[in-house]
């Protein structure tokens, strides 16, 4: 019996060890050469991959464009010591400051970190955080749910504030439901509500929140399902509605921080929007329920005229590459647009690089579900 | 299988061929002579049950080849299966005879199935090869058979009453009571009520080193919100007539449970809970009306509940309730044409409900009618059988905002072929081989889910091509006693998969028919008792290989590459002594690395995991009463694992077991 245990036994350990579990190690960065390197007074963008919920895979890329180089992965190498890393379901990505601001949604958290390199100097926890902007020496931070009130069944959103010094919660104000993305124009914050979770009853409006006394001060009704928010150079406020993918069709609309009202609205559809100068080049990518079917559009929007001037951003053709755009971005200085392409989801995605021309630079692959930019100015 | 119970074999004429089962007529033990399927079933009975490692049906369905898990951790985790990396809407799961269904998501958590009550647990590839069957029986492209245990009476024993209780890791209060009866010399009832209670609570670890080797981080924590409260009963009757037999079952299960969640950064506890409530009740009868032609029915009523509610502070509030039903009817005929040949034909017809609390919930019904033909000859050492099932599925939907109820009508033919081929006369060697179309429909998840579904969702295929051989040596020998060896080739196709795609915002998923994968698999199987001075020894030996690889757009970065979850390689080893009730068994399972995502890329990388676990069983008689000791240890080198990502699993933990029998 005993020979037949030791032989049981034996066995057992040959079949362990012929292929063994390992100590796991940090997943190292990786690097490309992609273009020549620029001067452009501009040392380069942090890129934040969502990755998928539940997947713990938001992950951080760098392009330098001093030497021309693409980083994927950056954040876990330069913080070994984060317990499972940056996080997941990345939501936006922020420089205010010498400072770097990840909102990281399912993780309920906005990572700070220098914005020089990307390392961790602390973490503000706020409940399902969405969008952030800094002004005044404060960060702004919306989030889904609004930790203290009545009905917990139906939470209103609210807008967090952020000492960015003490990395402190120092107020909150409560808004809409599901609020998205904020700017800041005329003194005041504006925010857009979505209600996307309240489906079929929407929220509609945007809130206004007087940055002096940090409360709401006026809600403007939109439209349903209200998502980005922008400011171009004039302040004038550019906000958008997903519509219900069915019937209702996503639009822009314009309101002027002077009047707080909606000025004018704009029949194109917008998933999102990079403003430069008093252009908005824009994408769509859009699934309507009742036909099935999946429609990408991209346009020029003229914001004195309201015009679409053009009916796409890429001129070379190689737009056909993009599966599905999911973000957008415009090179402050040389006006070179990126737009990252997030495939179907749930693999790697890329970031395709086109001069003012619409003819392709350079593209290079992304970690899962690339979107959120940030542009890191040479002299912060 | 049959080979496998050292039970006398009295035969009689053709009219116990409906048998499947030992059992007692007028005090003779009967065993069925004839081989029911043409292609045997891999197959765990009684003892060898006991004596594995297993919580439940899916912890022993760990030793079969050709088998994945899906385990999310812990006694309350979900835990599915995947037969030949088909997925888990393909695995039809019946409890004593009878599909169970959740039309809802179309997958069954065998973690709730304990294995205490159960006599066999049957994996058949393709379907079950017997043509006396319901038209159901035929549409699975690999099915699960779970019998629950029979009364067997010994001369002048009229009942019987076992009691057991299980305590161990994880706050683990398990009593369970099983009363049997023997109500007239050919009725017999079972009625078994089992608690099961856990706190869920247990360690797990990450740890992540630098490059140069130095500790990153490593951090140790304790399992939140995976607690589980249980309670199933469950009583059926069996009779026998002169002519069949007949026999009816009540089942009922209660629970509540945490839902622990992913754990990622920042977030190592969640807040969701979930509700259970099934009620099933079934019922069958089968009659030789001639020697020539046999009737077969069977009933079913269940009524399922589900509550899921997320109650988080930091999350949007969710309290869903989902409200199922399903009425199911069978009856299947068997006609002996000549000696060599039968044929049957069954139809089936089913009903599916579900409701829900949420707003504009579609509210589906779903009428489904079968029609089995099949038809089996043998002779000269080769059995065949070639079935054709025709499906044709009816839903009634609303369509959220409009008040008008639509219909969706699904139409399919489905057809198999099995055959397997004796060359030996005196040898017990076979080769098998089978073809199968399959289908599964979309689920009411599927095609209604707000926000999710797509109605106009097609059924998903698969296609297999499987060939087996399977040899048994019986020496006559002092110290060997039986040689097992069997081994399988299979190829499988998966077209028009139903594929879960997340559509531009965080809130939306599309469903699309998309998938084409591709499954090339092998496995080996070795089974080896033997006798030593007194001490009876038993080895298994299970090796998987599967190469599944998804071909579904050449443009994808993953074209080519191996699906989720699979791994390439996986194995079990299984030994047991047994000496004067002293049982000791000893298991190591094996899964090779995977990846958690379509892309192969090492971002996507999954380690191997190999738990051992050890048990060892004391059977003694303390006057009339019997008595049973065990203790458990599962993954005693402490291994930090997880089987899907994020989901930890549980390190070394422990079971005692006591149970008397009276």
């Amino acid at each position: 019996m005993k020979r037949y245990i030791v032989a049981i036994l034996s066995l057992v350990v040959i079949a362990a060890m012929s292929s063994c579990r390992e100590d796991i190690y940090i997943y190292p960065s990786s690097s490309e050469n992609v273009d020549s390197p620029q001067a452009t007074g501009v040392d380069g963008f942090y890129l934040l991959n969502e990755g998928n919920m539940g997947s713990n895979k938001c992950t951080l890329d760098y392009f330098d464009e001093t030497t021309g180089s693409y980083v994927r992965n950056i954040y876990a190498e330069r913080n070994p010591s984060a317990v499972k890393e940056l996080g997941d379901v990345g939501n936006d990505l922020e420089i205010y400051g010498s400072r770097l601001y990840a909102v990281i949604n399912c993780s309920h958290k906005v990572e700070v970190m220098t914005a020089a390199d990307a390392r961790r100097i602390g973490q503000i926890d706020i409940p399902n955080c969405r969008y952030a902007v800094g002004h005044g020496g404060y960060l702004y931070v919306s989030s889904y749910v609004s930790p203290t009130q009545g009905d917990s069944r139906a939470p209103l959103g609210a807008v967090f504030k952020v000492d960015t010094l003490s990395l402190a919660v120092v107020g909150r104000v409560d808004v809409g439901y599901q609020p998205e993305e904020m700017t800041i124009s005329n003194g005041k914050l504006y925010v857009a509500n979505s209600g996307g979770y309240r489906a079929p009853d929407y929220d509609r409006t945007v809130s206004v929140i007087n940055l002096d006394y940090f409360a709401m001060v006026r809600e403007i009704d939109v439209d349903i399902n209200l998502h980005r928010v922008k400011t171009d150079s004039r302040g004038m406020v550019y906000v958008t509605s997903r519509g219900n993918h069915a019937q209702v069709p996503s639009a822009l609309y314009v309101i002027d921080p002077e009047v707080d009202k909606v000025t004018a609205k704009v029949d194109v559809p917008v998933s999102d929007m990079a403003i430069s100068g008093d252009s908005a080049y824009i994408y769509s990518a859009e699934v309507n329920d009742m036909t099935g079917a999946t429609s990408i559009t991209y346009s020029i929007l003229d914001l004195r005229s309201l015009q679409v001037v053009d009916n796409s951003i890429v001129k070379d053709g190689t737009d056909a590459d993009i599966k599905m755009p999911h973000g957008i971005a415009v090179h402050p200085m040389s006006g070179d647009i990126y737009i990252t392409d997030a495939r179907n989801y749930v693999s790697r995605g890329k970031i395709h690089c086109y001069g003012r021309d619409g003819v392709l630079k350079w593209s290079q692959t992304t970690g899962e579900i690339p979107a959120h930019f940030a542009f890191k100015m040479s002299y912060k | 299988m049959l080979a496998m119970w050292s039970v006398p074999v009295v035969a009689t004429e053709v009219d116990d061929a409906y048998l499947d089962s030992i059992l007692q007529i007028q005090e003779v033990t009967v065993v069925e002579n004839r081989k029911k399927e043409v292609i045997k079933p891999q197959s765990l009975t009684g003892e060898q049950l006991q004596n594995l490692n297993s919580q439940s049906v899916a912890d022993a369905l760990r030793y079969f080849s050709g088998v994945q898990i899906k385990d999310f951790g812990g006694i309350g985790g979900i835990k599915t299966i995947n037969i030949r990396s088909m997925g888990t809407h393909h695995v039809g799961v019946f409890y004593d005879g009878i599909q169970l269904g959740n039309a809802q998501n179309g997958q069954i958590d065998l973690g709730r199935y304990s294995l205490d009550n159960i006599e066999e647990i049957q994996l058949y590839n393709g379907q079950k090869s017997n043509i006396f069957q319901g038209a159901k029986d035929f549409g699975p492209s690999g099915s699960i058979y779970i019998r629950t245990r029979r009364p067997r009476w010994d001369e002048g024993e009229n009942y019987r009453v076992i009691a057991q209780f299980k305590t161990g890791s994880f706050g683990l209060i398990n009593p369970e009571l099983i009363w049997e009866q023997r109500i007239t010399r050919r009725v017999s009832l079972n009625a078994t009520a089992e608690f099961t209670h856990a706190n869920g609570k247990y360690e797990f670890r990450y740890r992540r080193l630098n490059l140069d080797n130095t500790v990153a981080y490593d951090t140790t924590a304790i399992r939140q919100n995976s607690d589980i409260d249980a309670f199933r009963a469950e009583t059926s009757v069996f009779g026998y007539t002169d002519k069949g037999r007949w026999s009816g079952k009540a089942y009922f299960y209660n629970s509540e449970r945490g839902i622990p969640g992913a754990i990622v950064n920042n977030v190592f506890r969640n807040g969701e809970r979930q509700w259970d409530r099934n009620i099933f009740a079934q019922g069958s009868w089968e009659n030789n009306f001639t020697k020539r032609y046999q009737m077969k029915m069977n009933a079913k009523y269940a009524n399922d509940y589900l509550h899921y509610l997320r109650d988080d502070s930091k999350e949007l509030y969710v309290n869903n309730k989902y409200y199922q039903q399903e009425i199911y009817f069978s009856m299947a005929n068997l006609l002996r044409i000549t000696p060599w040949w039968d044929a049957s034909l069954a139809t089936d017809v089913q009903w599916n409900e579900m409701n829900s609390n949420m707003s504009l919930f579609a509210r589906p019904v779903r009428f489904t009618e079968m029609v089995a033909v099949a038809t089996t000859m043998r002779g000269y050492g080769l059995d065949a059988q070639a079935s054709l099932l025709g499906t044709f599925v009816q839903d009634e939907a609303g369509d959220g905002e409009v008040h008008e109820r639509t219909m969706q009508y699904r139409n399919e033919w489905t057809p198999a072929m099995f055959m397997s081929w004796k060359p030996l006369a005196d040898a017990e060697w076979d080769i098998n081989a089978f073809v199968k179309r399959a289908f599964r429909m979309p689920t009411f998840n599927d095609l209604y889910y707000a926000e999710v579904g797509s109605k106009n969702l097609k059924p998903e295929y698969t296609m297999q091509y499987s060939l087996s051989s399977g040899y048994r040596y019986g020496f006559t020998d002092a110290f060997m006693q039986s040689v097992k060896l069997q081994g399988d080739v299979y190829y499988n196709e998966v077209t028009n998969k139903i594929v879960a795609y997340p559509s531009g915002q965080q809130f939306r998923w599309t469903m699309l028919n998309l998938g084409n994968v591709k499954i090339f698999g092998v496995e080996a199987s070795a089974e080896g008792n033997a006798r030593v001075g007194g001490v009876d020894l038993g080895l298994r030996l299970n090796y998987t290989y599967q190469s599944a690889r998804d071909f579904t757009d050449k443009a994808d970065s993953y074209y080519g590459h191996q699906i989720p979850y699979i791994p390439l390689h996986a194995g079990s080893v299984v030994g047991r002594a047994h000496y004067r009730g002293w049982n000791f068994n000893y298991s190591f399972i094996y899964t090779g690395e995977r990846y958690n995502a379509q892309e192969n890329i090492p971002a996507n990388y999954e380690q191997p995991w190999y738990t051992h676990d050890a048990s060892l069983i004391k059977d003694l008689n303390i006057g009339r009463v019997g008595c049973r000791v065990g203790l458990e240890v599962n993954n005693i080198f402490d291994q930090d694992y997880e089987v899907i990502l994020n989901y930890p699993m549980p390190g070394r933990n422990y079971k005692v077991t006591l149970k008397v029998n009276i």
